[in-house]
């Protein structure tokens, strides 16, 4: 008789026979492995947890006092018959795929990925595998990301046009992540940077782990356009246009930082906003790219286009399945996730 | 086109009409001047022909994407827009062409009708030197579904701000028929050009729909009063060595109505003449249906005119002996025109479109009622000091139609039909204008004969947008009169609006999107339903 396979999907999330372990569960389990602090990676009400050493301090913070194991990248571990190890994901800062081996036989778990290197993050690492299970949030060939510095640099243009003209500016992007991505990256001559709560929380835990990010203010009471006239705020995309922003003036300048911002229609449903095309997903080359290199003939796809982009892959030669999740990841309309726990974009 | 794409974001970026008008001066100041030119024309409808189908463009992008077809086709739902999905799905570009807005036009053109090899290796490599956002802009300009939100009055403000001449003047040039191909910006906006000045037309003064009681307008002695004609809006223009006549839509139609060349040997030179173009009965109008049959044909056999003689109803005087009238008193250009016609021999195509003697309102009243009977939409109601204006200036000029329940809108949606019309598409959803967006109001599905469905149905095919299920997103194009039988406030719906029995009256094939009723329009027909104490009267039922 065949064994179950190495990983397997069931109404709780991946499960490992095995190993006796799911990968990112979203309902209670014993043994739960996290590739990531998002809040729809990383739940709260399991028995045990295992992250990589870089992720477990936001998630401490995350989920408060839980049976927490850390590993460090690469470092193999065996559990009941498998053997798991952690590998960079290049998503957010300690971010991981989970490789499970059991009998010669490697499946790999992405968890969320983006190919090109933030800075912050470890670089996304692929990692040889029979079989895959991706992410596909921009699964679809519209999907190209410019380089980061250009990015990085249209938002210091921004920033800097409003500050000439007496206006805060308002940036929306994710609390954990994507925040310090655009933290590192600005111009500090241009004028202070503040953050609300939810931001300036997981910006302190990241720069006690030894993350490189620019002095930021937390936005308290006395804070307001006239004691920062020349500021630019960090605040998850939830808490704009919300009486906590009305504090900045009804001149106040909004951005939005998303790989959705990619789409025109997108940008006009936020109404005058500002978008800027900045996103921790793998975009359409990433994503063939990153399945090719794994060489694996068997690849399973999570969140985003996955009908479409399964056919893809079956027309590209691979044997192509698709995994329903819990995942939330980024729904192209959504953007609006609860402040405390972001979800990714 | 990295000017123009910048433009585009920024009047993309804001809906505040006053940054619209800034960015656009600051354009028409500062763009290459043929750009400019270029871009006047498009803001103004005036494109070229398509260079390339839908389906010709899908597919070469599919191949340069090097994806398969159906995945250009899943992707596209997702964007929501075909030159968006064009433009993002392509490769990054190989080179930077910087050819300006000017250079890309001149070379759509002169792609028109060169075989599809030709047409796809110059769009491939015009694709392969302009960022997506030009390629966007680039492929809007193709597929003819250009809208940057900017009205032509918008447009005429900008320029007066950018050039220093005055609104009123950038609007009489504007008019007519001239290509960016023959023209510059300086003889077009600055100077005007001599040549094309002989047949250029004024731009139209246009009447408001009354929605209140006539007695709000105060003395009806104080208004001329006139049948509201079912034809043609035109304007016949005598100036020396040039004889022309324009529709509303700014279009050439002297070529299509032969019967009034000889108007030109006796009309004196220097004569601009306001009036409506109908079917002739010999004693007075036909219906706008007889007239049709006229329009949006290439030739005209003898048997058709003879069958449909056009006439020119004359309501207006706007030059005489070379002298522009317009700002003279109504009375005054009216006595003119009544003078001047008279002058003319009988047999003539054209006469005066009677003033109506009534003492009263409800006299006034009681004459629309029976407009039917004259082929006539209703009563025309114009201020007797008042001036010929430019376009529409509210409380000079209205129009009392008789039945006041209908709106002239464009087609966004069409379906299938059902049963014996499955193979037609019947049902339509149409829009009004809103400031610079269009607003789906209602939908229909009678009121055209089965050969107008069929037409319709070619056209349907062959301009279709987006496809969501069996519903098509159509280029907005095409114009229907709707009528209807009520209007409500329906806080559901994304007009604000509900009509009650709405269908088509008929395809104004002879309209232009720039020329549809706006949603102001419907509330004020709203309101104006409101604020009758009594329910309408029978005959506007
Ligand atoms: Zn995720
Ligand atoms: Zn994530």
């Amino acid at each position: 008789m065949a064994r179950a396979p190495v990983l397997t999907f069931t109404d709780r999330g991946i499960f490992c026979p095995a190993g006796g372990f799911h990968i990112d569960p979203w309902r209670p389990v014993d043994r739960a492995l996290i590739t990531h602090g998002h809040s729809d990676h990383a739940r709260p009400g399991h028995g045990r947890y295992l992250c990589s050493r870089q992720a477990a301090p936001v998630i401490r913070h995350r989920l408060g006092p839980v049976r927490l194991e850390t590993i460090a990248y690469g470092e193999t571990r065996r559990i009941g018959g498998v053997t798991v190890s952690f590998h960079p994901a290049g998503h957010v800062p300690g971010s991981a795929q989970i490789r499970v081996e059991q009998d010669g036989e490697v499946w790999v778990a992405s968890g969320d990925y983006k190919v090109s290197a933030d800075g912050l993050s470890d670089p996304f690492e692929p990692v040889a595998c029979h079989s895959f299970i991706s992410e596909c949030t921009f699964g679809l060939p519209v999907f190209r990301w410019d380089p980061q510095e250009a990015i990085l640099a249209q938002i210091n243009r921004w920033w800097a046009a409003n500050a000439a003209e007496g206006r805060i500016s308002i940036l929306g992007a994710y609390a954990l992540g994507k925040a310090q991505r655009i933290l590192s990256g600005l111009d500090t001559g241009i004028g202070p940077i503040l953050t609300h709560g939810a931001v300036e929380t997981t910006t302190e835990i990241l720069r006690s782990q030894g993350c490189a990010l620019p002095a930021t203010v937390a936005v308290t009471a006395g804070i307001s356009a006239k004691s920062h006239p020349r500021a630019i705020v960090i605040a998850p995309p939830s808490a704009q246009a919300t009486p906590w922003a009305s504090r900045f003036g009804p001149n106040a300048a909004a951005a939005f930082a998303s790989g959705w911002m990619r789409l025109r229609g997108v940008r006009r449903r936020r109404g005058a906003e500002t978008g800027f095309v900045l996103s921790d997903h793998a975009d359409w080359p990433g994503l063939n790219a990153a399945i090719r290199e794994t060489g694996a003939e068997r690849v399973f796809v999570t969140h985003g286009y996955t009908a479409v982009f399964r056919r893809w892959l079956e027309s590209q030669g691979y044997d192509a399945g698709i995994v329903q999740t819990e995942y939330e990841g980024e729904g192209i309309d959504s953007a609006q996730p609860d402040t405390a726990g972001d979800v990714p974009g | 086109m990295r000017r123009f794409a910048r433009l585009f974001a920024a009047l993309d970026g804001t809906t505040k009409t006053a940054a619209k008008t800034a960015a656009l001066a600051a354009y028409f100041r500062d763009a290459p001047e043929e750009d400019r030119l270029w871009t006047i024309a498009l803001l103004s409808g005036r494109r070229p022909k398509r260079a390339a189908t839908a389906t010709e463009l899908r597919e070469w992008a599919a191949e340069a994407a090097a994806i398969p077809l159906w995945l250009f086709e899943e992707t596209y739902p997702v964007v929501g827009d075909l030159a968006e999905t064009i433009a993002l799905v392509l490769p990054p570009p190989g080179t930077d062409s910087g050819l300006p807005l000017g250079v890309h036009m001149r070379g759509l053109i002169s792609l028109a009708g060169q075989p599809a090899s030709v047409r796809r290796a110059a769009i491939l490599s015009a694709w392969d030197g302009l960022q997506p956002d030009e390629r966007f802009l680039f492929n809007k300009l193709i597929t003819g579904g250009f809208r940057m939100g900017v009205s032509q009055g918008l447009m005429t403000r900008a320029l007066a701000q950018a050039t220093g001449v005055a609104e009123t003047t950038v609007a009489h040039r504007l008019m007519g028929d001239w290509s960016p191909l023959t023209t510059t910006f300086a003889a077009l906006v600055q100077t005007g050009d001599p040549q094309s000045d002989a047949t250029r037309p004024y731009p139209f003064a246009l009447a408001a729909p009354l929605e209140a009681a006539p007695e709000t307008l105060g003395d009806p002695q104080d208004w001329l009063a006139e049948w509201k004609w079912d034809g043609i809006r035109g304007q016949l223009i005598h100036r020396a060595g040039a004889f022309a006549l324009w529709s509303r839509g700014e279009e050439l139609i002297t070529g299509r109505f032969p019967e009034f060349a000889p108007l030109a040997d006796f009309l004196p030179a220097g004569t601009v003449i306001d009036g409506e173009v109908v079917a002739w009965g010999g004693t007075g109008p036909l219906p706008f249906a007889v007239l049709q049959k006229r329009i949006g044909r290439k030739s005209l056999p003898k048997r058709l005119l003879a069958e449909v003689p056009a006439h020119l109803l004359a309501y207006d005087l706007l030059e005489e002996a070379g002298q522009d009238l317009r700002a003279a008193p109504l009375c005054l250009r009216r006595a003119r025109l009544e003078a001047l016609l008279h002058a003319l021999p009988p047999g003539l195509p054209i006469g005066i479109s009677p003033a109506l003697a009534a003492a009263d309102w409800p006299a006034l009243a009681a004459l629309r009622a029976a407009a039917r009977d004259r082929a006539a939409e209703g009563l025309m109601l114009k201020r007797r000091s008042s001036a010929y204006h430019v376009g529409r200036k509210r409380g000079d000029w209205w129009k009392w139609k008789l039945n006041p329940f209908t709106v002239d809108a464009v087609m966004i949606y069409a379906q299938a039909g059902h049963g014996r019309r499955a193979t037609l598409y019947t049902d339509f959803t149409f829009a009004v204008r809103d400031g610079d967006d269009l607003v789906p109001f209602a939908k229909a599905y009678s009121g055209l004969t089965d050969d107008e469905f069929r037409r319709i149905t070619d056209w349907v095919r062959k301009n279709t947008l987006e496809r969501f299920g069996p519903v098509r997103r159509v280029v907005p194009e095409q114009v229907f009169e709707i009528a209807f039988e009520g209007i409500q406030a329906s806080p559901r719906h994304r007009s604000g609006i509900a009509l009650r029995f709405p269908r088509m009256l008929r395809w104004r094939q002879d309209k232009q999107v720039a020329g549809i009723d706006t949603i102001q329009t419907l509330r004020a027909l709203l309101a104006g339903q409101r604020g009758y104490s009594t329910p309408a009267p029978p005959e506007d039922i």
